[in-house]
């Protein structure tokens, strides 16, 4: 009976194969989760949040948990879907908080969960100044720190 | 110890499983239940609650947020982030929609979301276009109860 052999032994391959997969799938979903829900690192570049972020280009590390709990404060540095164009994140300072998000007696009805924000460099930004206050829903990250270059290492001021 | 072991083997599973699926639930697709009559016939022709349509959301579509007018889509309410609707898009950046008093442009990066049900839909007349990065989904099939089975739209 060779062909049960074969069969075997293409069953234990098969499984080799599939184990093999099976991590890097769950590496790759480990990667999804990190990126998306607790900590990222983003590429950002222009000249709206002069002179905080520079104009070449820095690599900041954002994390996703803050806004999950609603705990975005005045002056925070996010990560926001541009509601101009949703393929597009910008980075901005918030810079007003609207409505009753952050009281615990929400008026269902009147509620207005929006965020202004703004740029730190008003005069090359578009911002709320321009789209209006931002549906805090929006935001998808809070700057941490500053990563690269590395002479600009540390928190954003 | 054995129970220590065992312990640890269900919590590594469960924890696995749980981040693939909030990947998959990310990324492919999720099924979601519907409130409400706002999308009557659509959805929950019937007002009773334990009868309510659950529905399959495609993701795919956020990559490039390829949306078109007509899809039924599940997005986070502008003025109150945590709850989310499902509606149907009835206007894209451009597009004139007409209200009841004038004409309303929808701008570039919004759409506008109206309820199959008009006489009873919080929808953008009320609220205004919203942002496309809202939208969190697009709905392609009714999956439960069984004899709603349906593809939703082309």
């Amino acid at each position: 009976m060779r062909w049960l052999r074969y069969l075997n032994q293409w069953r234990g391959t098969a499984k080799e194969a599939f184990d093999q997969v099976s991590i890097v799938a769950k590496f790759l979903c480990l990667l999804h989760v990190t990126d998306r829900y607790i900590i990222s690192s983003t590429h950002v570049q222009g000249p709206s949040m002069l002179p905080t972020l520079n104009l070449t280009g820095d690599v900041i590390l954002a994390e996703h948990v803050s806004h999950r709990f609603g705990k975005i404060g005045l002056g925070d540095v996010v990560l926001v879907r541009s509601p101009t164009d949703p393929m597009k994140m910008v980075t901005k300072r918030v810079l007003g908080l609207e409505g009753h998000r952050l009281s615990f007696f929400a008026d269902p009805l009147v509620g207005d969960d929006s965020v202004n924000v703004v740029g730190d460099n008003v005069h090359a930004s578009t911002d709320s100044r321009n789209f209006g206050p931002v549906p805090y829903d929006l935001i998808e990250g809070k700057a941490l720190l500053r990563v690269w270059p590395l002479r600009c290492f540390g928190s954003l001021r | 110890m054995g129970i220590q072991t065992l312990i640890w083997q269900v919590t590594k599973k469960a924890f696995t499983g749980g981040i693939i699926g909030l990947t998959i639930s990310d990324r492919f697709c999720s099924v979601v239940p519907v409130r409400g009559d706002s999308m009557s016939p659509t959805f929950n022709p019937q007002r009773d609650s334990y009868l309510d349509d659950y529905v399959l959301v495609d993701k795919f579509c956020l990559k490039d947020y390829k949306f078109a007018r007509g899809d039924v889509v599940v997005f986070s309410s502008p003025s109150h982030y945590k709850e989310r609707y499902i509606k149907r898009i009835v206007g894209m950046p451009g597009e004139w929609i007409s209200s009841t008093e004038d004409v309303i442009r929808v701008p570039e990066g919004h759409c506008w979301v109206e309820g199959d049900n008009k006489a009873s839909s919080l929808d953008s007349r009320t609220f205004g276009p919203i942002p496309l990065g809202l939208i969190g989904g697009r709905v392609t099939r009714v999956v439960w109860p069984p004899q709603r089975l349906s593809k939703i739209g082309g």
